[in-house]
């Protein structure tokens, strides 16, 4: 009897490995986890079953090949093609030498781009498309191999990206006989534009909006506060209807701004304001001390704010920035309401088209694919863009 | 201080107020202007089916597209020398009245409000629509009068709505309106059953039944409750410009009435003093427009008669002729004399 106590048995410790010791511990360990995930998995049969049988069985697909050319560009004449063609290999060079000049990001980014060509390349577009895609990508690749390690070539590949915003402006519209009117400007063609030119346009603009909000001269204070809080106080909508109807009548005579300039000029002053406050965030987490420090070695307001206190301030706020970038690449699609043929307005026109009528999934569907394929790629960027510099670390 | 604020500020609206009329208009007509332009800027719907719409080639297509055409036909030679501005309900008017557009192709119902308020001409109507009601063959009903207790959807804030209230009030009948912002809205809700009736233009829902799941099911009553003649506009004043447009619309008329075609037109032989007229090969109808005395054999070549026109864009998706025949045919397309 007084052995009885050393005979009880010890489990050895559980060593099983594997997917099925995984889905025991953590979707099957309790009976009711196990019936949660019965419904959870019932729940996405049902879903995705039904997803899957109208994409591959019901949906119409054949109204996206049969219109990518106006997806693409829009009423952009297809004589006039190589205009958009000829930004694109100059967009391909400086992108090239870029890669090839710094490294890290901008080449990381650059093989991606020249990834997307390739991919182009061998997707059943029609063959003008992938030839078009060919020569960029071998002129990426080749001024890539060019750019390398030819530091000396940094200043001039800046001022060519700089030059790069209205060169591709020009080049676009055109002189004399083949000018393309803004009119005839459609599709992502005109969606990217949009996109870029307010990107572009309301950084600089948001900055100096921040900075002046907290100027000591009351003038710029006010002017800019008023600025801000009322652009910030209607939507984006108004400001378009207003530049597309309102404005029109101010004008003088024959006198005309042209319609896509009015929207990009709604698109910037909108999205500023809303830079600004961003901006002003990052301004407000600078300690006092760094501005005195600045002072005290005799920098003056200019250099404080340019290599002391900006360059920390937007670092700080990368994240919300982005978040703006990509909000502002989605607000273009409202210039369809103002009568443009963005991407969304093509896929409203193409709707119109009495041959395609009631495919609305099937074109609503494609047009999210390609802003979900923009927005993703500038977050992955801004994510990249981030680690590198080390926000958030130190 | 504030009252040298004050006086900087009324010279500044002084300086501005004079300034101003130094860049008003020359009030030349938009025809020299399109002339000189070598291009015709015509405005249309941005994406409605038969009438205007962006094609796969990237070229505006539909009914309201090829009268604009014909148009530069007309007056430049050529119908490729047009330049398409899609536009919105709201701006079509503004976009017209500050010269952006020489001539507004888009559905647009001729009322007196507009006509009168709007500083926009009419010119003759190219296609005559009429508000209708459309509703499932099983409710077996065959007038409007059956049709209290229903509910009745609709597109809101527009003319329709207005309408419909008017004529169900005046028959005295109780209905339950349901408004939609949205076409594509309205008619997936009316083929899912969610309302009995659906009430638009006849073209429109001509064009929809198509797209329902069992369009045979569904039956559009007779009844019409309201005009809506659609036609291109001008801007206010310019009478002369006008003159060619509305011309140009009796010209496609015209060439219907006569059997003129694409086809035929540049070998048409004809003794009739006015049919001679109207090729330009005698008396100066084209100069007392202004315009090449070929100018009405250019409209058919480029874009053919009415009855063309509408077989091409509109029979496509399934409108009938109706009213929009010749009044030969007992329409309602009538060309005034070429003399």
């Amino acid at each position: 009897m007084e052995n009885t106590a050393i005979t009880q048995e010890v489990k050895p410790p559980n060593t099983k490995k594997g997917p099925v010791k995984w889905l025991k511990d953590n979707l099957f360990n309790t009976w009711y986890n196990t019936i949660l995930t019965c419904l959870g998995l019932a729940f996405l049969f049902f879903v995705f079953k039904g997803v899957f049988t109208w994409v591959f069985t019901q949906a119409d697909w054949e109204v996206i090949p049969a219109n990518l050319q106006i997806f693409s560009i829009g009423p952009y004449p297809l004589e006039q093609i190589w205009r958009v063609s000829t930004v694109i290999y100059g967009l391909a060079v400086l992108l090239g030498l870029s890669a090839g000049i710094w490294n890290g990001l901008t080449r990381q980014i650059t093989v991606a781009i020249g990834c997307i060509g390739a991919i182009i390349l061998l997707l059943p577009f029609h063959i003008p498309v992938r030839e078009h895609a060919l020569i960029a990508t071998v002129i990426l690749a080749v001024s890539f191999a060019i750019g390398r390690n030819k530091d000396n070539w940094k200043r001039w590949v800046v001022v060519g990206w700089v030059l790069s915003f209205p060169w591709t402006m020009m080049m676009l519209h055109g002189f004399g006989a083949g000018t393309v009117s803004t009119t005839m400007w459609g599709g992502l063609l005109l969606t990217l534009i949009l996109a870029a030119v307010g990107i572009v346009a309301c950084f600089p603009l948001g900055v100096l909006l921040a900075l002046g909000r907290r100027s000591q001269l009351p003038a710029i204070r006010w002017v800019s506060t008023v600025y801000i809080e009322t652009i910030r106080g209607v939507p984006l909508i108004t400001l378009l209807f207003m530049g597309s109807i309102l404005l029109p009548i101010f004008m003088p005579g024959d006198f005309q701004l042209d319609k896509v300039i009015r929207a990009m000029v709604a698109l910037t002053l909108f999205s500023a304001a809303y830079m600004a406050e961003n901006v002003r965030g990052g301004l407000q987490a600078i300690p006092s001390g760094q501005v005195e420090a600045a002072q005290a070695v005799g920098l003056t307001y200019p250099k404080t704010m340019l290599f002391i206190v900006l360059p920390q301030a937007l670092r700080a706020v990368i994240p919300a920035i982005v978040g703006q970038f990509i909000s502002l690449f989605k607000d273009t699609s409202l210039v369809s309401i103002v009568g443009l043929v963005d991407l969304l307005g093509v896929a409203r026109s193409v709707l119109g088209n009495a041959e395609w009528i009631g495919l609305q999934p099937e074109v609503y569907l494609f047009v999210a694919a390609i802003y979900f394929v923009f927005c993703y790629a500038m977050s992955f960027v801004s994510q990249k863009i981030e680690s590198d510099l080390g926000v958030g670390k130190h | 201080m504030r009252n040298k604020f004050l006086f900087r500020v009324c010279v500044l609206v002084l300086a501005i107020s004079l300034v101003t009329p130094l860049f008003a208009d020359n009030h030349g007509s938009i025809l020299d202007k399109v002339k000189n332009r070598g291009k015709l800027v015509c405005g249309v719907h941005g994406g409605l089916p038969g009438f205007g719409f962006l094609g796969e080639d990237g070229k505006w297509s539909g009914f309201d597209a090829d009268f604009g055409r014909a148009i530069a036909a007309a007056v430049l030679g050529d119908p490729s020398k047009v330049e398409f501005v899609p536009l919105n309900a709201a701006e079509r008017f503004t976009a017209l009245q500050t010269g952006e557009i020489d001539v507004l192709i888009r559905n647009t119902t001729w009322t007196l409000s507009r006509d009168a308020e709007l500083s926009t001409d009419f010119t003759p109507p190219t296609f005559y629509d009429g508000q209708g009601f459309m509703l499932p063959k099983s409710l077996k009903i065959t007038s409007i009068k059956e049709l209290g207790g229903a509910s009745i959807g609709v597109t809101a804030g527009s003319t329709t709505e207005l309408n419909l209230t008017d004529t169900m009030r005046s028959l005295g009948l109780e209905f339950n309106p349901v408004s939609y912002a949205d076409i594509d809205t309205l008619y997936n809700s009316y083929d899912a059953r969610r309302v009995d009736v659906v009430t638009s233009d006849k073209s429109q829902l001509v064009a929809r039944r198509k797209d329902l799941k069992n369009p045979d099911d569904h039956v559009i009553l007779d009844v019409t409750i309201s005009k809506e003649p659609l036609g291109p506009l001008t801007i206010h004043g310019d009478n002369k410009w006008n003159d060619v447009v509305s011309w140009v619309v009796y010209a496609t008329f015209f060439a219907e009435e006569h059997n003129i075609t694409q086809e035929n037109v540049k070998t048409f032989k004809t003794e009739n003093p006015e049919i001679k007229r109207f090729l330009g090969e005698s008396g100066t109808m084209g100069e007392k427009l202004g315009l090449p005395e070929d100018w009405a054999k250019q409209v058919i070549m480029a874009v053919g008669n009415y009855g063309e026109i509408f077989e091409r864009n509109l029979t496509p998706i399934g409108l009938p002729r109706g009213v929009n025949k010749p009044w030969t045919q007992g329409g309602l397309l009538y060309s005034m004399p070429f003399r």
